[in-house]
């Protein structure tokens, strides 16, 4: 019953864009004044209803399914959320479906049910208490390959987290499925940067950092990628991210880690909660 | 302005066609990825698994679902057709007219001899809807899903044409 929800969740997460995402789109939407910008962001809010009424995947890439688990330490199902997961993954591939994409890295193989060496990507957090909270990232592969990682100097500091981040805009263009979600982390050092990246698209669009200092750094980002004029699709115009959202950690005093993660429009996501009675409640 | 075309292509189709024009593509379409690209450019003409001239490749690799009677195509929107830049120049030689893709390629192999057709990327469960049937699937046991190559019969598939035979590009 329980790998039922995380099947459900899982394919809300695919079939269903939120609701923040999706007014972010229609907003977008009426900004447009170039037509093939309008073309496109047109088409996306068509998908997105297809999406909806036909429960099918709006878009064909439905990822490399990741999880963040938020596990109570006093949860009675410790032992068994890494095997409803798998299990999960591999009827939603099944049932949904979802396109199967885990290959075998040296033989290009694929395993047919998005798990694998390694996957579904599963990031534990132990956290005190008897719930355990799962989110879901199904996240694809052409925003994914626009990701990067820059260890800066702490002299170039913040000035050049916003010099990287719109570098690697400006060079992605159209690949990455504009208009963009950015996910960026700053310190912690190079792998929980970009961890920290990658969790920060769990927030919904529109919501800001709750530091200040770094909430005003996240509106400028988003306005200075606007104005790069690449536009939905890379074709031109206001739009080219719907947000910008940076979560830190402190640094080592030699460093300046700064992960940027990458995500097209379709940011979607979904969360289970599993109660230690076994009650769930499942969410976007 | 919208223009609606038959695959296969013919060179007056696609000298005709500028940069920013809407397309509505009808006929067969067949999808290749980075695999498929390997082994179509690895194999003599006369055994490709379908005949280049005119033909149309989408760049895609959907969601699909088996059916009784063969298969049924859920999810189907470009992929990023940068990855395919260095196979551009000789799948266009071998006759192919049409690339449909997303996020653009480089503009120069195009000329005089085949367009870049643009769809909005994650678009896949309303480009599905312009596919009617999977008429064949070629090298599915071998490359999976995603990566094989997909017959699709397509009805007033919207495009925009993004690169033109003639310099033209939209991207930015």
């Amino acid at each position: 019953m329980l790998v039922d929800a995380i099947v459900e969740a899982i394919r809300l997460a695919v079939t269903r864009i939120p609701d923040d995402v999706v007014s972010a789109i229609r907003d977008a939407h009426a900004r447009e004044d170039n037509e093939v910008a309008r073309f496109n962001l047109e088409n996306i809010l068509k998908a997105i209803e297809i999406g909806k009424e036909d429960s099918i995947p709006v878009c064909q890439d439905t990822g490399t399914i990741t999880f963040f688990v938020e596990a109570g330490v006093e949860s009675p199902f410790l032992g068994e959320v890494k095997g409803w997961l798998m299990e999960a993954t591999m009827r939603a591939t099944e049932e949904i479906p979802l396109r199967p994409n885990a290959v075998d890295v040296l033989t290009g193989k694929n395993s047919g049910d998005n798990t694998g060496k390694g996957v579904p990507v599963i990031h534990w957090e132990l956290v005190p208490g008897d719930d355990i909270r799962i989110a879901i990232l199904p996240k694809g592969g052409g925003s994914e390959n626009c990701s990067a990682l820059a260890m800066l100097t702490p002299s170039e500091g913040w000035e050049g987290v916003r010099r990287f981040v719109l570098e690697r805009v400006r060079e992605c263009g159209g690949k990455p499925c504009p208009p963009a979600i950015l996910g960026i982390g700053v310190g912690g050092g190079a792998d929980y940067s970009l961890l920290l990246a990658k969790k920060a698209l769990l927030r919904r669009v529109g919501e800001r950092n709750p530091d200040e200092g770094i909430a005003k750094i996240e509106e400028e980002i988003l306005e200075e990628v606007n104005a790069l004029g690449i536009g939905p699709m890379g074709m031109g115009g206001k739009t080219t991210a719907l947000d910008v959202k940076i979560e830190v950690a402190h640094r080592h005093p030699a460093s300046f880690p700064v992960g940027l993660i990458v995500q097209c429009w379709a940011n979607r996501r979904a969360f289970v909660e599993i109660k230690p009675d076994g009650s769930v409640e499942v969410w976007q | 302005m919208a223009v609606k075309l038959r695959t296969p292509l013919s060179e007056e189709d696609v000298l005709n066609l500028r940069a920013g024009e809407v397309v509505y593509l009808s006929g067969t379409i067949y999808t290749a990825r980075d695999s498929a690209h390997r082994k179509i450019l690895g194999l003599p003409p006369e055994e490709l698994p379908f005949n280049p001239n005119g033909a149309v490749i989408y760049h895609c690799g959907p969601v699909v679902r088996k059916t009784r009677g063969g298969y049924e195509i859920v999810s189907a929107g470009p992929t990023t057709s940068a990855r395919m830049n260095g196979y551009l120049d000789t799948i266009l030689g071998l006759g192919v007219r049409g690339i449909i893709g997303k996020g653009g390629m480089d503009t120069e192999p195009f000329r005089g001899r085949a367009v870049y057709f643009a769809f909005t990327g994650g678009a896949g469960s309303l480009a599905a809807k312009s596919i009617k049937r999977v008429k064949a699937v070629h090298w599915l046991e071998e490359l999976g899903i995603p990566e094989a190559v997909w017959v699709l019969d397509v009805q007033n598939f919207p495009l925009i044409v993004a690169i033109d035979a003639h310099g033209n590009s939209l991207y930015r």
